[in-house]
């Protein structure tokens, strides 16, 4: 249990996300109106997303220099929990849009940013799926993982800003002007990110400790074959 | 001259806009549904985490076995 602590933690905040995040008083804005509470929920997929795929670009070079299997299955785990929160992004961006904007799909600069972000983090498990060779596979996907990071970058953090994008903190302003004004938000807001990255954390930790186990047995296996 | 013009001019568009108050869904909080929702949300966290760690006991379980089988 003592290792643990960081996965109570994480639903403590999560808890904390939902009570809080309904409960306490949000910024009277027009358009959005209550749907800002959306914020806690919504944002934190895109930094889950970003953390993930880091942590996975941080496993690749490990591979890359060290040679150890168990970093390239760490690096597709976390890009793997990675794309599942640019999905859950994606999808609840929509809905929001749907009612903030109009439409579900805006062609908005960081819409159609982590639209291919999400498309070039599809095409590495392709590239994976489709390499026989445990090593092959392994260098192949980690040089990829770093190609896919330096691209997701501008396309969500810079471009957006380049052009005029819809979304708040785009189109030349800096960060969270909106929400600077208000440091109510910040209080549901910043827990929020922490307990959405956490619970991204545990999942992919479970997910790359089940896949060691498969590797695992392949081994054992393959021995007793020889 | 021209600045004040425009100050003006921004300040008559701008107050119609600020003297209307966005609509929030404070008769819901008043009626204390909110309280439902609230409910539901922590059910579903509850019931995922849950979920989740069974699934992790799971794996702590087989990774022991690996390493029993390993060793015999």
């Amino acid at each position: 249990m003592k290792k643990s602590w960081w996965k109570i933690l994480a639903v403590v905040l999560l808890v904390y996300t939902i009570v809080g995040g309904l409960l306490l008083d949000v910024p009277r804005l027009m358009i959005v109106n209550e749907s800002i509470r959306a914020l806690y929920f919504h944002v934190p997929m895109w930094f889950g997303m970003v953390l993930m795929y880091l942590i996975s670009v941080i496993y690749a070079i490990k591979y890359l220099r060290r040679n150890d299997p168990e970093a390239d299955i760490a690096s597709a785990g976390f890009a793997h929990t990675g794309l599942v929160f640019g999905f859950l992004g994606i999808l609840t961006g929509m809905i929001w849009a749907n009612y903030t904007w109009g439409t579900p799909w805006h062609g908005d600069p960081k819409q159609n940013g982590a639209a291919i972000a999400t498309l070039i983090y599809l095409a590495y498990f392709i590239l994976r799926g489709s390499l026989e060779n445990q090593e092959q596979r392994a260098r192949l996907s980690a040089v990829y993982a770093i190609f896919a990071f330096a691209a997701m970058i501008p396309l969500i953090f810079i471009i957006p800003r380049l052009s005029s994008s819809m979304h708040p903190g785009s189109g030349g302003n800096p960060g969270f002007n909106m929400y600077d004004l208000d440091s109510t938000m910040r209080r549901v807001f910043y827990p929020a990110v922490v307990g959405w990255i956490l619970l991204g954390i545990w999942i992919a930790s479970v997910r790359i400790r089940l896949i060691n186990v498969e590797e695992k047995i392949h081994e054992l296996e393959y021995e007793k074959n020889k | 001259m021209k600045k004040i013009n425009s100050l003006l001019a921004i300040m008559i568009v701008a107050i119609p806009a600020f003297s209307q108050e966005p609509e929030m869904a404070d008769a819901m909080r008043s009626e204390g549904k909110i309280y439902v929702v609230v409910a539901i949300l922590l059910l579903i966290l509850g019931g995922l985490v849950a979920y989740l760690v069974t699934l992790d006991r799971k794996v702590t379980r087989l990774e022991k076995k690996l390493e029993e089988n390993r060793h015999s």
